[in-house]
């Protein structure tokens, strides 16, 4: 069915809706990756048998929801029924059949599923009044966990492509420029260009023809927010893409997708498939004279991919070495043409900009970064998952109001933020405000999102060193501080890890980064010393620690420490012996074991299989 | 090892025969035959007139080739930054351990192959491993030896 004007639009939005709530009650079960892990899609098959098997009125199996991640992975896999908001954590198949009698049924709570307030020992039931939901605000993420993955339907009831329709019939290309300048959106992949600049460059640029770009590679490790988004709510990337298209007159689209998201690959070819259904894809859209069309590009799992001119290579089926960055690629871009290219997250944003105006945005957030931005809140941290919360929200609040504090009660003692670009900050800036310029005055940046929160037991020296080897992997090799420069970098730092190192070192890592900084061809050399710069910066006691007394303070470098039995607290259960890969440990049950010092390779699986606490780490 | 290489008219006929289609070729190649066997490579350079240096610098380049055969199952440990920090390091080598090779290969009998990954996009579950599409989390030095058992009984995926 093709939708032709923009009333039958809204009339097919009356009935999706209609549809959408037809159900007195609806069950919303995470399907997100990480309540995947856990067994989230058993939880989803068995709701649907028992639904079926228990033949209820006015509730089938339709109001059973697979949605995208809802962000608590924390505490999944996750069930919510609404619209009470009722929110069950941690849901077993065996929970299914007393969830459909009790709660669908008879509206009962089932208390030991709720979430259990760790601060007041209270149990909440309605998901929007526990910490972790309440206090953010999703406008990227609006509709994940809310709508099934892939559901066009769905998608429309809750406004979807309304601004589209809005933007074909009454706006210009120019006003819908300007809509987006006025928002202040800045690019949420990482460098925080303004978008609306970007597409009124491309949009005036002369040669044709035109291309847009979506930047799903998502390649920094430790983030998930562009690719909740791609699986969760595809169409939303997709309608911004076109809007996009239609602002800079581009007919032809690309999604460049990371190869490690194989269902995002899925559910976006899924959703362009049912937006060419409607029309909303390819020739006259909504009876307009614009066409679209949009086409999933798979990454070969190549982190520099990332990078602009490397992933326009990428998509033309080449090796992606980036290039100089005086060639701006908004006017030769994919085949030398102009090109605007956004990140997965960028696009997200638009629909809701165009509908809802680029004032009401430009007011969410600070004043130089407007809007929200999506974090992946990780690590050490005792609520993990995916976030949304308005720019300028302070480090502490989001670690410790939302994400619950640091795991085990540790001490906290860094964030790291943007990545292998970005860098670690310690406790005395957890009242910096998050947006793109005051991170990266403090030495790290906000980056496309993922948040990592370190504890006492992770080593800073160790972290560079690890950073820096991700790099050296992923260094394409073509520019020369780059390749090397990073290669010595590393030589140094695993260096002072395992003792050998000396002062002198560090003044000549530090030498070595301002090189690299000032002579990489691209982003990934720039910024590549950033992770060694920003823990030199806060950290260089521990640093000194690893180089005057061979000493590594977290116990995490292995050359500089070992490993022990306390005999106090040992009891003998044989656990350490049976994980150790390397026969170093001996005892009999229930008698103290011992480590032999030689043989020990130091891997710490003793220290992670004991129940007593009786590995020391000295 | 014999590879029916009678699959590959129907991967061509999927995309464009340009230069363009080279990496989408490539990586339909991998998905079948689980690596890129050199016959293949060689023919895919004749169907999307690319020079074959070219294809071969296009397969070494990225990570999602392979150019040796690989195992039934692919076990994939994250090594991603969340998943370092939650020990990632003593996962791989409890797997190592129990699958007697090193990250990177495969096991004698071509049953597993043994990767790391720099993130699969899970961080909340760290640390993650990744049985080809299966994601398990919160994975323990005591879990490994769980998994790899349970990889083992389990059907071909
Ligand atoms: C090495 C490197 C890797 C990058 N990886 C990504 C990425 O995975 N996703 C992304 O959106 N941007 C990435 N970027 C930034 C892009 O080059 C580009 O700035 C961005 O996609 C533009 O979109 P935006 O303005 O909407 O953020 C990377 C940059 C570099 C230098």
């Amino acid at each position: 069915m093709r939708i032709e004007t923009p009333q039958q639009l809204t009339r097919l939005r009356k009935d999706c809706l209609a549809r959408f709530n037809r159900h007195p009650q609806k069950i919303h079960v995470c399907c997100g990756p990480g309540c995947l892990a856990n067994g989230a899609q058993k939880v989803s098959d068995e709701l649907k048998k028992v639904i079926k098997k228990k033949r209820l009125k006015g509730f089938s199996v339709d109001a059973l929801k697979e949605t995208g991640c809802h962000g608590f992975c924390e505490q999944g896999p996750l069930v919510v029924v609404e619209p009470a908001g009722t929110f069950y954590t941690r849901v077993k198949v065996k929970d299914v059949e007393e969830i459909i009698d009790k709660t669908i049924r008879r509206k009962e709570v089932l208390e030991r599923l709720l979430f259990t307030d760790p601060q007041t020992g209270e149990k909440i039931e309605n998901y929007r009044d526990i910490p972790f939901y309440a206090r953010q605000q999703r406008i990227a993420l609006r509709n994940i966990g809310q709508i099934s993955q892939c559901d066009i339907d769905e998608y429309i009831a809750v406004d979807g492509y309304q601004a589209l329709a809005k933007a074909l019939k009454k706006m210009s290309p120019q006003d819908v420029i300007d809509e987006v300048t006025t928002s202040g959106l800045r690019g949420r992949g990482g460098a925080g260009f303004p978008a609306g600049r970007k597409w009124s460059t491309c949009a005036r640029a002369d040669d044709s023809p035109h291309y847009v770009i979506c930047n799903g590679d998502e390649g920094d490790p430790g983030a998930f927010m562009d690719r909740a988004i791609m699986e969760g709510d595809p169409h939303s990337v997709i309608e911004g893409m076109i809007i996009a298209a239609y602002a800079v007159g581009a007919h032809e689209g690309y999604i460049y997708v990371r190869e490690e998201y194989p269902l995002a690959v899925v559910n976006l070819q899924k959703a362009i498939e049912q937006a060419h259904e409607y029309g909303l894809l390819g020739d006259g859209i909504l009876s307009s004279d614009f066409s679209f069309d949009v086409h999933v590009s798979r990454g070969g799992g190549a982190f520099v991919c990332g990078e602009s001119s490397a992933l326009m290579k990428s998509i033309a089926g080449e090796v992606g070495e980036p290039r100089a960055k005086y060639v701006r690629s908004v006017l030769k871009g994919l085949h030398d043409k102009p090109t605007v290219l956004n990140n997965v997250e960028s696009y997200a944003n638009v629909p809701v900009i165009i509908d809802k105006g680029g004032k009401w945005f430009s007011a969410i957030g600070t004043k130089k970064s407007t809007g929200a931005k999506a974090f992946s809140l990780v690590g050490k941290v005792r609520n993990t998952g995916l976030i949304e919360v308005p720019m300028g929200t302070t480090l502490r609040e989001i670690i410790y109001d939302i994400g619950g504090g640091i795991q085990n009660d540790r001490p906290f003692k860094a964030v790291q933020t943007g990545g292998p670009s970005g860098g670690c900050l310690p406790e005395s800036k957890l009242d910096l405000p998050v947006d793109f310029d005051t991170l990266t005055e403090a030495g790290s940046m906000m980056g496309s999102g993922g948040m990592i929160v370190l504890d006492d037991h992770t080593c800073v020296v160790d972290l560079a060193k690890y950073f820096l080897a991700f790099l050296v992997d992923e260094s394409c090799g073509k520019c020369v501080p780059c390749r090397e420069g990073l290669y010595q970098l590393y030589g140094l730092a695993v260096a002072i890890s395992e003792g050998r190192g000396t002062e002198a070192d560090l003044d000549k890592m530090e030498k070595l980064s301002d090189t690299i900084v000032i002579s990489s061809l691209c982003g990934l050399g720039k910024s590549g010393p950033n992770p060694f710069l920003s823990t030199i910066r806060y950290f260089r006691d521990e640093y000194l620690a690893h180089i005057r007394d061979k000493k590594c303070p977290a116990g995490v470098c292995r050359e500089l420490i070992r490993y022990e039995v306390d005999p106090q607290k040992c009891d003998g259960c044989m656990a350490c012996i049976t994980a150790c890969a390397q026969n170093a440990i001996t005892g009999k049950k229930k008698e103290v074991h011992t480590i032999d010092q030689d043989a020990c390779d130091k891997c710490g699986a003793c220290l992670a299989v004991c129940k007593r606490d009786a590995i020391l780490v000295l | 090892m014999n590879h029916d290489l009678d699959k590959l008219p129907e991967i061509y006929e999927r995309y464009p025969r340009t230069p363009q289609s080279l990496i989408a070729v490539l990586q339909d190649i991998q998905k079948e035959f689980h690596f890129l066997p050199t016959e293949a490579l060689k023919r895919t350079a004749e169907e999307l007139n690319v020079p074959l240096s070219k294809v071969f610098s296009v397969s070494t380049f990225y990570n999602a080739f392979s150019l040796h055969p690989r195992g039934e199952k692919i076990i994939r440990v994250c090594v991603g930054t969340t998943c370092h920090i939650r020990g990632a390091k003593q996962i791989q080598e409890q797997l190592e351990n129990h699958l007697k090779i090193k990250a990177g290969e495969t096991t004698e009998d071509k049953k597993f192959t043994l990767e790391v990954v720099a993130c699969v996009g899970a961080c909340a579950m760290a640390p993650v491993v990744a049985v080809d599409e299966t994601y398990h989390g919160g994975v323990t030095v005591a879990s490994c030896r769980k998994l790899v058992k349970k990889s083992k009984k389990g059907k071909k995926s």
